[in-house]
């Protein structure tokens, strides 16, 4: 994350935009995508695939609410299963989108240009898939109106003393401040697309959506200024959204979850898939729509960095819990850790020690964090192991808890994986949505880099 | 059924206050009072034919010329002749469902005939309020009747609560000497087989509907037909009947037809007990022990503490005896020799494990030892182990007591009551009575010569007053093609099952809740069983069957008691013109306990023929019955195939169960499965047992403690024709059981078919993990430091918590089980179901973990001081350990947490703490995140995964109690203290203006336990019997080092094994 130019070996940095461009040719790249760009057969073929798994979606979430929760594989001793991994996996997910944005803008990163657009789309889809399971994991969702704090007749409030109240809380103000950040980013471009539009709809939700935005000075003194309050909004909440979340588990006292680490290493863990899923996302949208340009070898290098760092928190959190339950010498944790080793569930616990503390060692070697196939490989291993780490917090904790007469295993039933495949389906489906509808990279920010490129004017103002 | 209670209630005689509330005696179900001549519309409905004359001869007339029409009619000889037999009166036994159309013809003839039968059944369509409350009837407020489960050779005395006129509950009854207040989980589950939907509903002929006054005909015509033989061709065949009643009924018909025999066939009791008895004294006699006064104890292979006759008194007096409250700290010693745990094993001092064939080889040694019959050689750890036994026993003079299985042969019986003798035990710790069966007899014997009987083609008419002969009668036999032979066999059951599909009428019996009858409990003491409600379906009792045969067709069942014991109580202190309403209040008949007689003992062990031992090395099958389903009867009872068996913890199913070390020799292995896990779902392997010259595929099961070279085969699965719940569960062990062989084989052949099966198995793991869990020591052990649970495990202080402490000004509700006592033997679990109206999830869903009692029993193995393998909490991971480990049964409800941890992370506050202590669910706020459920230490709640009440059955509608809430899907719930209970009795001492008195709340759990192991009440209280409890020192909570501050605290258990013994 080095806030200082490259200067390795000597070389000038490398740019953080492909030199030859100018403020039309990166407006006209950009917002072609959206404009003038016809629908191409694999877009069609991969929106046509999406929503049939969004279908999927929808089937089991039909037949749950028709059935129950029962259709899952929970049970008695393990009351959460998937519904709660995928929740928290997808939370996780949706923490990159606003450290881009908020916290990289703030510390004045250049990178953060050219991603910063859709990895808060992706934030926002992810929260709202996340969303989701908090919602279907209920045994009576149609009352799950019960956690908000409205002034019911009977004086009854939410019990606030239960991590899941704050879970609410934290989660629908991320959600509604990274929706607001986005849009408020969105504003000038959306103002730029309105202007090139050729068709009347076009011009007409645009016009809408941009606000009467004229690009006056006065327009961008304001709105720099509301980004920049939002961006500070939006900052100590990357961070509280995944230390609420790990307090779910954290408050407990099911040994496992039961540690007063799991705040750091919570959020650590969710800038770690967050960064994995950009490049997840990143790496074929470039190639797509020939955004190489934009996104280039560097930005996708920086962010390998960044898993790095994070990925090295990790595994300093899970060296962590482990040398607490010997140090505590706390019985129950230290059967637990136990089992995560040797109890039946173990192959779990060593594919999640392999996808995420072995395999981005690999990234301290510069070729591999250059090498795009290889970064694309390692996202995804990353990504799994992070669904890995969640299962094995709360799957394997419950299974294993105090009273050896309730031990229990869970195994996921076919609507498990629906759901979890039918969210992975919403999620693609409304990546491939964003890129057709809204320009995918900050059209104004690009050409202020532009601008800062080829004057050499480091900062953003 | 509003409309019913209506009716019944009208007729109802409140009387008396009982102890339990209000136990009043009444006759709610029939009205008796209705003797008039009612029967001329009963008797036109007889005959199609004669009413289609009827029809025809009145086409023409008005109601105005009735009386002249029928003075015509009257002249017909054959309708004369209608007129004058008795008929039963009500309208409901007339069956509409398949000659609909016969019916509303009738229904028009007998509103012309109106004007003759002055009174008919009274409407029954119309809802009403009642405009004349029956008196002592307060809506929305129980009554108590006093009745009688009939079971085997004994009858179990019980309070049956009812609401409104429908049963919903059974409580023991605490003047019943088979019950003395508790019940077991037969009793418990015996209200589910009333309002069972599958419960056969009508009489059939050859499987057409029939009007019960077409049977009365037709077993009129029958028994005209075996007059002529003087009932050469007529048999009955019954079950052990101890109703004086009904042997009485059995008795005249034997003298209407003196060629008839009655034979009698009950698959789970041996004849062991009554050919012993013979042996010892010449004849049969009844054997009542008196546990509560033996210091030493031993079991030859009996299970007297959780089967046979009186076992639930016996569990208490022996519990009695295991009080350790500081004041009194001795307790009695149990040895038990045994093949395979039983509640009784487990709960012994010192247990020997030897093949059930070898046990009369312990019980010549024994005998010999105490200068009975010749010296036999035992294995050297049996004699030395049997040494230790006879000095213990022979200290104990007069005080000890041997017991031999109900499974075992006569000579060890006979050898028991010689032994006893010897030991100068007869008169203190057991005494002998005339038997309780009405009609004791060599039961194999008997079916053996009714099969021969009918396989001569010698039976014409045979009657199967309840039992199921085709599903259980020794393979050999094969009754089947026997019963094929026979013309005319009618079967009365509950349920149409295997026997009655091939019978050629089916009547279909009345629960006992649902007719009059009466039965003898193992002390001979006799009580009336009053019907609660009239019954649900077109059904009928034995007494009805047996009198349609007889010269008295029609005779009701309340008739016949009331017959009977006018006659037979005139002897006793209060006659039954007195004593009757009495009888029905108290639940039992004064002075019909039979007295103690001395037979004089004529037995000499060294006649008893050579005892010829199996080679060790062989390996024996023993047949048991299951400790749920019993011999199958009740395969299709819900809460019984859902309930636990006590010592294996599986459901649904039985299995071949099989020793460690022969399952490890055998390579059968147990795979716990990812869905459910060690809480539902074991895949063990499937063998075929050839055996006896037949073959049946039965899964195994590892089962610590069973003697290495047995396998035990639970009787009772397997069931073919049951119904919806019990067709087609687990193996029918029967199938392999012949008569030669009837309670242990050998010889036969056991081979893995390489296939695995689902068992359904709610507690795997067996070992606590050095765990604060179930705190067990020796007497010894423990009078050295009477706190010796609290060795080693610290509670943090009170006040160490973030939230503060709650204070509890009034009430503390808390809860103190005494593990010393608990026998696992579940009767609290049923009891909880049905009061808490706690739905069954079936097989599939206890598989994947979801059970839904709210107090369950847990099974410890403990390792052995001398034991130096850990064992792993895998039964099948074979150690030492796991030969003969010390068992030990935990009861686990809801621990009422005053630090609970279910309350904190409920983000709706659906579970909140009341002001007198108790974890309070609040169904309808519950969302269902089951964080609760996550976050609770015991894992005491249970969750609606789906919607797992039935709410759709309507007769299952009548079972559930009106007092707790039924919960749907998608809510948490778990024990509550039934705390129902505990506001019924606040508002009464409210009412009252008293405080609420301690022992006035008593939990179904607490009133169901046979031994007072659960003791619930006011902590608040010093004096209360759960805060003295809660003060000894062995009194601990599990987990105290969470810091959840149990209300629910458990009395370390304490077993008092010989030291000698020990040592070895």
């Amino acid at each position: 994350m080095s806030a200082t130019p490259n200067l390795r070996m000597g070389q000038e940095p490398e740019p953080w935009i492909e030199p030859g461009h100018s403020y039309a040719s990166v407006t006209d790249k950009i917002s072609s995508a959206v404009l003038t760009r016809p629908v191409g057969i694999g877009w069609l073929a991969g929106f046509a695939l999406t929503f049939s798994i969004v279908m999927v979606l929808f089937l089991a979430v039909a037949y749950l609410f028709a059935k129950g929760v029962g259709i899952w594989g929970i049970n008695i001793p393990i009351g959460w299963g998937f519904a709660i991994v995928n929740f928290v996996w997808w939370i996780g997910i949706g923490h990159a989108g606003t450290l881009i944005s908020a916290i990289l803008y703030l510390l004045n990163q250049k990178w953060r240009t050219s991603i910063n657009r859709f990895a808060e789309a992706m934030t926002l889809f992810a929260v709202a898939c996340a969303g989701l399971f908090p919602l279907l994991h209920t045994g009576r969702p149609w009352m799950a109106y019960y956690m908000l704090p409205y002034p019911s007749t009977m004086g009854i409030w939410p019990q606030f003393r239960s991590p899941l109240i704050w879970d609410v809380f934290a989660v629908s103000t991320y959600a509604t401040v990274s929706l607001v950040f986005w849009f408020i980013g969105l504003i000038p471009d959306l103002a730029t697309l309105r202007d090139r539009a050729k068709k009347k709809w076009q011009q007409m939700i645009f016009g809408m959506l941009s606000m009467g935005w004229r690009g006056s000075a006065r327009h961008w003194h304001r709105y720099q200024s509301a980004y920049l309050l939002l961006a500070g909004l939006a900052t100590p909440l990357v961070l509280s959204v995944h230390t609420v979340v790990s307090f779910d588990f954290a408050v407990g006292i099911v040994p496992g979850w039961h540690t007063t680490i799991f705040p750091p290493y919570f959020v650590a863990g969710a800038i770690y898939s967050g960064f994995a899923m950009v490049l997840t996302l990143a790496i074929p949208m470039r190639a797509a729509y020939g955004m190489q340009d934009f996104i280039t070898r560097r930005h996708l290098e920086q962010c390998a960095k960044v898993m790095l760092a994070t990925g090295l928190i990790v595994a300093y959190g899970y060296f962590f819990e482990f040398f607490l339950s010997f140090y505590s010498g706390n019985k129950f944790d230290l059967f637990l850790t136990h089992q995560r080793l040797h109890g039946p569930y173990a192959p779990y616990y060593y594919a999640l020690l392999l996808c995420n503390i072995l395999t981005p060692q690999l990234l301290w070697i510069r070729k591999v964090r250059r090498n795009i196939a290889a970064l694309f490989v390692i996202s995804l291993v990353i990504n799994t192991g992070m669904w890995l780490e969640r299962f094995v917090i709360v799957v394997i904790s419950l299974t294993r808890d105090f009273m050896p007469s309730a031990w229990g295993r869970y195994s996921a039933t076919v609507w498990d994986y629906a759901t979890l495949a039918g969210t992975l389906g919403l999620f693609t489906m409304l990546i491939f949505l964003f890129v057709r509808g809204l320009p995918a990279i900050a059209i104004s920010e690009m050409r202020e880099l532009v601008h800062q490129e080829s004057h050499g004017n480091g900062g953003h103002q | 059924m509003d409309a019913m209670s209506d009716h019944e209630h009208d007729k109802k005689l409140h009387i008396l206050q009982g102890p339990l509330g209000e136990k009043a005696a009444s006759a709610p179900a029939h009205d008796h009072d209705e003797h008039g001549d009612e029967g001329e519309e009963s008797t036109i409905r007889e005959h199609r034919l004669e009413l289609s004359t009827v029809r025809e001869k009145l086409k023409n007339k008005s109601g105005k010329q009735y009386w002249r029409t029928l003075e015509e009619l009257a002249e017909d000889p054959h309708f004369e002749a209608l007129l004058h037999r008795e008929f039963p009166r009500h309208a409901s036994e007339w069956d509409d469902a398949v000659d609909r159309r016969d019916f509303l013809k009738l229904m028009g003839a007998s509103l012309a005939l109106a004007g003759l039968a002055g009174c008919g059944r009274p409407d029954q369509a119309s809802i009403v309020p009642y405009v004349k409350q029956p008196d002592g009837m307060v809506l929305g407020r129980p009554s108590f009747y006093a009745t009688a489960m009939p079971f085997g050779a004994d009858a179990i005395g019980l309070l049956v609560e009812s609401h409104e006129g429908r049963p919903t509950k059974v409580e023991g009854n605490p003047d019943h000497p088979s019950s003395l207040g508790a019940t077991n989980a037969f009793a418990q589950a015996s209200i589910l087989g009333l309002y069972d939907p599958d419960r056969a509903q009508t009489v059939l002929e050859g499987g057409e509907i029939r009007a019960w006054s077409r049977f009365l005909d037709a077993a009129q015509e029958a028994a005209m037909g075996v007059k002529a033989s003087s009932g050469a061709g007529f048999r009955i065949l019954t079950g052990t009947i101890t109703s004086p009643t009904l042997a009485a009924q059995i008795r005249k018909l034997l003298t209407l037809y003196p060629q008839a025999k009655w034979h009698q066939w009950e698959p789970a009791v041996s004849d062991g007990a009554r050919e012993g008895a013979k042996l010892a004294f010449g004849r049969v006699v009844n054997t009542v022990y008196v546990p509560g006064k033996a210091d030493v104890i031993l079991s030859l292979d009996a299970d007297f503490l959780a089967s046979g006759p009186g076992h639930v008194a016996y569990a208490r007096q022996f519990a009695r005896r295991r009080n350790l409250d500081g004041a009194n700290e001795a307790m009695n010693r149990l040895y038990a020799v045994e093949p395979t745990p039983t509640v009784t094993g487990s709960m012994a001092d010192n247990r020997l494990l030897m093949r059930a064939c070898d046990i009369e080889l312990v019980a010549r040694a024994l005998a010999a030892k105490l200068g009975h019959g010749s010296a036999v050689s035992l294995p050297p750890a049996a004699d030395k182990w049997l040494d230790a036994v006879v000095a213990d026993l022979q200290k104990a003079r007069g005080n000890s007591l041997v017991i031999a299985g109900e499974q075992q042969s006569a000579a060890v019986h006979a050898l028991a009551h010689a032994v006893n003798a010897a030991l100068g035990n007869v008169g203190t710790t057991l005494y002998y009575t005339e038997p309780v069966e009405a009609e004791p007899v060599n039961q194999l014997e008997s079916l053996r010569d009714l099969c021969a009987d009918m396989d001569k083609g010698k039976v014409d008419l045979l009657l199967i007053l309840g039992g199921n002969p085709v599903y259980n009668a020794p393979h050999d036999f094969d009754f089947l093609s026997k019963l094929k032979k026979v013309n005319n066999a009618v079967h009365l059951s509950p349920y149409f099952d295997e026997t009655s599909a091939y019978c050629l009428w089916h009547v279909s019996e009345s629960h006992y809740l649902e007719s009059w009858s009466d039965a003898r409990a193992y002390d001979g003491t006799a009580s009336i069983i009053q019907p609660l409600i009239a019954p649900l379906y077109y059904t009928k009792s034995a007494h009805d069957v047996v009198a349609a045969f007889s010269d008295k067709p029609g005779l009701q069942p309340y008739d016949a008691v009331r017959a009977y014991w006018s006659e037979a109580s005139a002897h006793l202190e209060s006659p039954m013109e007195t004593g009757w309403r009495k009888w029905l209040n108290d639940g039992v008949i004064s002075g019909t306990k039979f007295s103690p007689i001395t037979p004089e003992l004529k037995f000499n062990a060294a006649s008893l023929p050579a005892f010829t031992p199996v080679a060790a090395d062989q390996v024996e099958f023993i047949f048991r019955p299951d400790p749920t389903i019993y011999d199958g009867r009740y395969a299709n009872n819900g809460w019984l195939q859902e309930l636990p068996k006590p010592v294996t913890k599986l459901t649904w199913d039985n299995a071949a169960l099989v020793s460690p070390k022969y399952a490890q020799k055998q390579d059968f292995a147990h795979k716990v499965m990812s869905r459910g896990g060690e809480h539902g779902q074991v895949r063990t392997a499937l063998v075929d047992i050839a055996l006896n010259g037949s073959k049946v595929t039965a899964a195994t099961w590892t089962l610590p403690g069973q003697a290495e070279n047995t396998v035990v085969l639970p009787l009772g699965y397997g069931r073919t024709r049951s119904g919806y719940t019990g067709s087609n569960k687990g193996f029918n062990a029967y199938v392999v059981r012949t008569s030669n062989a009837l309670w242990s084989a050998t010889g036969g052949q056991v081979t893995a078919t390489g296939d695995t099966y689902p068992l359904a198995c709610t507690q795997y793991h067996f070992n606590m993990e050095g765990r604060q869990i179930l705190s067990t020591a020796s007497l010894e052990e423990y009078k050295k430091n009477p706190a010796f649970p609290h060795e080693g495990f610290e509670t943090p202080a009170k006040d160490n918590s973030l939230y503060s402490a709650f204070s509890y000004p009034g009430h503390a509700w808390g809860m103190a089980i005494d593990l010393t006592k608990c026998n696992g033997c579940n009767a609290c679990v049923v009891a909880c179901q049905s009061e808490n109206n706690i739905p069954v999830v079936g097989k599939d869903q206890v598989m994947r973990g979801r059970e839904m009692h709210w107090i369950r029993v847990d099974r410890y193995y403990v390792n052995s001081p001398s034991a130096t393998v850990d064992n792993t909490g895998d039964p099948t991971a074979y150690s030492p350990t796991l030969d003969n480990p010390e068992t030990h049964f935990q009861p686990v409800p809801c621990m009422q947490c005053e630090n609970a941890p279910c309350e904190q992370v409920c983000p709706v506050g659906a579970t909140v703490h009341s002001a007198e202590g108790l974890n309070d669910m609040v169904y309808n706020r519950c969302i269902g995140t089951r964080y609760c459920s996550n976050n609770c230490p015991y894992k005491v709640r249970r969750f609606n995964f789906l919607r797992f009440q039935d709410w759709d059955t309507p007769s299952l509608m009548l079972l559930r109690n009106p007092e707790v809430t039924v919960r749907s899907r998608g809510v948490m719930e778990k024990c509550t203290y039934c705390v129902q209970r505990i506001n019924n009795v606040r508002i009464d001492a409210e009412k009252q203006n008293r405080s609420i008195r301690d022992g006035e709340i008593v939990t179904a759990c607490e009133a169901a336990c046979p031994t007072e192991a659960i003791v619930f009440g006011d902590i608040n209280d010093p004096a209360s019997r759960v805060a003295k409890l809660k003060a000894q020192q062995r009194n601990y909570t599990v987990l105290g080092e969470v810091n959840s501050r149990p209300r629910t605290s458990y009395l370390a258990s304490v077993r008092n094994p010989n030291a000698e013994l020990e040592k070895a």
